[in-house]
């Protein structure tokens, strides 16, 4: 059967010029990424950015109309699915709800020719992996949503495959089980030793899982990047509003520089080239209270209108003048509710230069 | 039932639906029943009731030679259809399911036909067609005809099934190893057997119980059943038909109940 399968060493996936177009819409418009052996890359976006198209491409399930997929030096554009050798976990679990278990899960085997024997040792073994040993013998209609979720995931990775597809495997869970999950997984992928392509339109979970996340936007991506660096350095407003919780504040150009009620604001990247109008992009929880003016810091002058208790933290909103909001984002620790302004008093808020980004409303 | 499960309705209102809907069963069921007493009469016609009982129309019909080989055939004619119809309507619904719903509408007009079009205009049709081809009176002529009627019936038992069914149980299998064919009849299949099995009961009675076509298409030695049956009775008013006709019920009602059978089993796993 297919070369591609049953060797633990993982592979790198490289897309090149990839388009699909259905009619004048291009789903996937010229993408190109490249994928590392053994990487959990997240594919983010919101819906209709064609970040499942892109998954179904590199599963064979779209034939794309130009452009290259690479799995390791072989060429897959051509190749139909189930000579990939990829193993895929789909958003409603797609389980065959006439077999068992076990039979679910040993299917992959079956249809390899591997022996009853050991198709039924690797199953169980797979079936230990997801936290699922003795539960071979069920019936699909006994187990919750949590459960089935393990067993497609038992059933995509018991042949070992080199690469594993997720579409939004965890969207159909309750948040507390799909945050379990996420860590679940997490753990689940340092210890599969595959290439790990995952679909989502969840933020956060993104950022919990992923060794890099591409964020698509209208069939192109937007930013590659890790966790971190997409969080603090979005390079378009799109990334910026799509990535966190993100309040923009219009700034002025001034000479080579960029200025916020009258003052030059120290940035960590450089000024946007062009002359188009600048946006400072803030996260929240970034912004002090008790803002010491040492040099490094930003400061952003406002009146507090309103004060919102969340539990976990408080939300101030901030009149910074011209009808401008700022929210700021404070834990509800001790040392956060000292500090705690009244509304109506004056305040000056503190921006680290790090954490100062300032992006063009169009990307050039 | 159905009946008491009705909120706010008296027991008046519930007693008049219930008598209701036994009249309309009843008035459904009055000619198929009337027709078993009727052929185990003594008389020499068709009467109800029967006066006295014997089973010479059985013997008169399972005697005959003639009635024999137009039974054959029929039997033949629509096992044939039902092998030819139920693979052939499954694979058209399959593909119907897979293309996009413009073009599964319109090939859904166009499959339908046979259906929509009244029965004497396709046989005017086929007769003209086979006497070009020269398959008329013939078992293989009566087949494709029966055929071309039967499968719509497939095409819609199981193109309805198709839509409660997951495809991507089936982008499952592929993606774990399985060619398309190995996919569709490990995966798919299994799932929706019941719909194909109805679709071929349906093809089997269609082809069965045909007559308008079989009429103008069929005859000499390949004549089938019906068409026999639709001419003794032009000739003369006989019992015996009476004897076919509630063997005929009995064949139908035993497909009925082997589908029905293997229905409960195949649910029964899922």
């Amino acid at each position: 059967m297919a070369a591609a399968a049953a060797s633990s060493q993982s592979l790198p996936i490289t897309v090149s010029n990839l388009v699909k177009a259905y009619g004048d819409l291009r789903v996937l418009d010229d993408v190109s990424i490249a994928i590392r052996p053994g990487e959990f890359m997240t594919l983010l976006g919101p819906s209709g950015s064609g970040k499942t198209t892109l998954l179904m491409a590199l599963a064979g399930f779209v034939s794309p109309e130009s452009g290259s997929i690479r799995f390791g030096e072989q060429e897959m554009i051509t190749t139909s699915p189930h000579k990939r050798g990829v193993g895929m976990v789909f958003q409603s679990y797609a389980l065959f709800p006439f077999m068992s278990v076990v039979e679910n899960v040993a299917y992959p085997l079956k249809i390899r020719g591997v022996s009853p024997a050991e198709q039924k040792s690797r199953a169980e073994a797979a079936l230990e992996m997801v936290k699922l040993g003795g539960y071979g013998g069920r019936r699909i209609n006994q187990l919750s949503g949590g459960q089935k979720q393990r067993v497609a995931l038992a059933r995509a990775m018991v042949f070992e495959p080199r690469i594993i597809l997720m579409d939004e495997p965890l969207s159909a869970l309750d948040k507390k089980l799909r945050e379990h999950m996420q860590i679940e997984l997490k753990q689940l992928h340092q210890k599969l030793d595959a290439t790990i392509v995952y679909v989502t339109h969840d933020q956060r979970e993104a950022l919990t899982m992923s060794d890099r996340i591409a964020v698509i936007n209208k069939g192109r991506i937007a930013q590659l990047d890790e966790p971190k660096a997409l969080y603090r350095r979005p390079n378009s407003l799109f990334v910026a509003d799509f990535i966190g919780e993100t309040v923009l504040l219009p700034v002025q150009r001034e000479g080579d520089g960029v200025s916020l009620q009258g003052r030059k604001l120290k940035l960590a990247t450089p000024t946007p080239s062009g002359n188009g109008p600048l946006q400072l992009v803030i996260r929240p929880e970034l912004l002090q209270l008790d803002a010491g003016d040492d040099g490094d810091t930003n400061t952003i002058a406002g009146v507090v209108r309103q004060t919102i208790y969340q539990g976990d933290s408080v939300l101030l909103i901030i009149d910074a003048g011209d009808g401008r909001e700022v929210s700021v984002r404070i834990a509800t620790s001790r040392a956060g509710q000292a500090s705690l302004p009244d509304s109506g008093s004056r305040i000056a808020l503190g921006l680290h230069r790090d954490d100062t980004v300032v992006l063009a409303e169009q990307a050039p | 039932m159905a009946i008491q499960d009705m909120p706010g309705a008296s027991p008046w209102t519930q007693r008049l639906l219930a008598i209701y809907g036994a009249l309309v069963l009843f008035f459904l069921m009055l000619p198929t029943v009337i027709v078993i007493p009727m052929s185990f009469s003594d008389s020499q016609y068709l009467e109800f009731p029967p006066t006295s009982w014997s089973l010479r129309w059985y013997r008169e019909y399972f005697g005959s030679s003639a009635w024999m080989s137009a039974t054959w055939t029929s039997l033949l004619v629509a096992v044939l259809t039902t092998l030819l119809a139920t693979p052939l309507g499954t694979l058209a619904a399959y593909g119907m399911h897979c293309t996009s719903d413009r073009v599964r509408n319109s090939l859904q007009l166009l499959v339908l036909m046979p259906v929509v079009v009244p029965s004497i205009l396709v046989a005017v049709g086929v007769f003209h067609l086979y006497a070009i081809v020269d398959l008329n009176y013939s078992i293989t002529g009566l087949v494709l005809a029966h055929t071309a009627l039967a499968v719509p019936f497939v095409i819609i038992t199981v193109l309805s099934s198709l839509n409660n069914y997951d495809m991507t149980q089936e982008m499952a299998a592929r993606s774990m190893g399985a060619s398309r064919p190995q996919a569709f009849l490990g995966i798919t299949l299994p799932q929706i057997r019941f719909s194909v099995l109805t679709g071929a009961f349906l093809a089997f009675i269609t082809s069965l119980d045909e007559v308008v076509v079989a009429k103008f298409i069929s005859g000499g030695e390949n004549a089938t059943i019906t068409r026999r049956m639709f001419n003794a009775l032009r000739d003369q008013i006989d019992p015996t038909i009476a004897a076919i006709s509630t063997c005929l019920i009995v064949v139908s009602v035993l497909a009925l109940a082997a589908v029905q059978f293997f229905g409960a089993r195949s649910k029964g796993r899922t």
